[in-house]
């Protein structure tokens, strides 16, 4: 099960990221996760929000560059090791993790990893395969 | 193909050897006038150490001094005039930017020459008796619309003197008079179009138009066949200073590659824009130009600040004149980076010619040997990939990298995030003291 992520172009600009959440603030959209990934002049910032189609309108009117992608979201046991068996059950399946990001759910006994691959439809196969407990939108997005 | 037109066949055809010597004997005449009437100029000769007896062959050109816009400036309001003053009728001014404008005086016949060069360039690209040309450009001390004006009248066109602006009065006057031609500034042509479509026209089937005439401030050829497209029209390149007449010294035919330049009028030269040295025909630099046949203010080897080159080659359509690139940019505008001269034109062209890159970009320069190019992405190019955006900006930098000789700093920046001025967006940052 595939869910929505937002991402948004950011440039090298001081208080830009400031800017960005500030107008989701002021429409009241609350961020469940979020992550940056950053080169030498610009990033790119991941969102997972409760309403995807609704942050990315937001977003747009704003005047920001904003991509919706899907990713696949996955409990992963909070313990030592716990997202070893995740990464080896997509590495036995020969798929790239093109980037990943985690955070724990203050409702939530386990971790919540956000998983981003080159091949989803085989990824979630692979996962599933390795009973990896996979996150449905309505299950992430509550949390 | 259509008909190859002439308005005066027999000097628009003139054989090389007989043009260069026309050149040469109107060189001299020129020159001598010139040193015999301005102190000044005669001055700056005999201190360069020639004089009208050094002159035998068009190669001593060379030896006479250039004319600078400063040399023009410091001549106001008198004016580098070779006749009487009483002989002038008109005065034009060449705008002033920065400090003090140009006095640029006309004699009778000046402005007889001036409308036969224009009226050879509008018959070039069929422009004649039956055709309506609604003239947009501003009328007054700028020569643009009133040469353009005289042209198209000696031609038999039916002139509609509009001058710029109020776009409803343009379309109405287009439409009730059957308008054929234009005289417009290429931003003006496209702002016309786009305020047609909002309001319910097609500048393709609601207007007679069939050409238009475009110069005066820089534009690519992706604008130009974007503009074709638009009207479903022909446009013509042209070029033309204040200094030398105004518009028609250099105009594009019907084959729309290069623009002839009258040589009879004029003597054509490109120099390197930092030593001044006349460079190898074909060789990209400053345009520089000598008046042959002005009477009240001619003037020798001006620096235009124009950059160009001269088109190799016989044209097609059985003119001798050489033919001169549309202008890549101003001298004004080189940058020096690392001992290399780069103008921002090149740096335009590259990226226009890139997918996922928006139409603003800014050039930055902090040190001399380092470029740094700030350009806005696409909307569409953005899909959450960053090695898609890596991918990008190298191909930018690689790119630049072989238009320019020098590697560029890429920064990728947000749609929008430049500022969009009207007309000349300020392209190039210069944060260097020297």
């Amino acid at each position: 099960m595939k869910v929505k992520q937002i991402s948004v172009f950011l440039e090298n600009r001081k208080g830009r990221l400031y800017e960005v959440l500030n107008v989701l603030a002021a429409e009241q959209i609350n961020i469940r996760a979020l992550s940056i990934a950053d080169t030498a002049d610009f990033g790119i910032l991941r969102l997972i929000v409760p309403d995807p189609d609704a942050a990315k309108r937001i977003l747009e009117k704003g005047g920001f560059t904003v991509k919706e992608n899907n990713v696949i979201a996955i409990e992963v046991p909070d313990r030592p090791g716990g997202l070893v068996s995740v990464l080896k059950a997509l590495q036995d399946a020969d798929i790239n993790v093109e980037y990943l990001y985690a955070f724990v759910a203050k409702s939530h006994k386990d971790a919540i990893v956000v998983i981003r691959t080159e091949n989803n439809d085989g990824a979630l196969k692979a996962l599933k395969k390795g009973e990896v407990k996979v996150l449905s939108s309505e299950e992430l997005y509550s949390m | 193909m259509s008909k190859v037109r002439y308005w005066q066949k027999d000097i628009e055809t003139i054989g090389r050897r007989a043009l260069e010597e026309l050149q040469l004997k109107r060189l001299r005449s020129s020159f001598g006038r010139l040193y015999r009437h301005v102190p000044s100029f005669r001055e700056k000769c005999r201190a360069a150490g020639v004089s009208p007896a050094a002159i035998n062959s068009l190669r001593d050109i060379a030896h006479i001094p250039f004319t600078t816009s400063d040399d023009l400036r410091a001549g106001y309001p008198a004016g580098l005039l070779a006749v009487d003053r009483n002989r002038a009728i008109r005065l034009h001014t060449s705008s002033g930017t920065t400090g003090k404008p140009k006095a640029i005086f006309f004699s009778k016949r000046d402005i007889a020459q001036a409308a036969e060069l224009v009226a050879r360039c509008l018959t070039m690209t069929g422009t004649g008796s039956g055709d309506v040309l609604q003239n947009m450009m501003t009328y007054g001390l700028f020569t643009g619309a009133l040469m353009m004006h005289y042209g198209a009248e000696k031609v038999g066109a039916l002139v509609i003197p509009a001058g710029p602006g109020n776009t409803e009065r343009q379309i109405a006057l287009m439409q009730d008079f059957g308008t054929t031609a234009v005289h417009i500034l290429p931003s003006y042509a496209l702002y016309l179009a786009t305020f047609m479509q909002q309001h319910g026209m097609d500048p393709k089937k609601d207007l007679s138009l069939k050409r238009a005439y475009m110069g005066a401030e820089p534009y690519s050829e992706k604008t130009r066949l974007k503009i074709e497209k638009l009207f479903g029209i022909d446009v013509y390149n042209c070029y033309g200073l204040t200094e030398m007449n105004g518009p028609g010294v250099a105009f594009e035919c019907l084959e729309k590659n290069g623009l002839h330049l009258w040589e009879d009028n004029f003597i054509v030269e490109i120099v390197d824009p930092v030593t001044g040295q006349q460079l190898p025909e074909g060789a990209e630099g400053e345009l520089v130009l000598t008046s042959l046949c002005r009477e009240a203010m001619p003037v020798m080897r001006y620096r235009t600040r124009d950059i160009t080159r001269i088109l190799a080659g016989k044209c097609p359509c059985g003119r001798t004149h050489r033919r001169i690139s549309r202008i890549l940019g101003r001298s004004d505008d080189m940058i020096i980076v690392r001992g290399v001269n780069i103008f921002p034109q090149q740096i335009e062209q590259v990226l226009m010619g890139i997918r996922g890159v928006a139409q603003n970009y800014q050039i930055v320069l902090e040190s001399l040997d380092e470029l740094t190019i700030r350009v806005e992405i696409a909307r569409d190019m953005f899909d959450g990939n960053i090695e898609h955006l890596l991918s990008l900006k190298s191909e930018i930098v690689e790119k630049i990298r072989s238009a320019v000789l020098v590697k560029p700093i890429v920064e990728l920046l947000e749609p929008g995030t430049l500022p969009v001025t009207e007309g000349k967006a300020k392209r190039v940052i210069d944060k260097r003291t020297i």
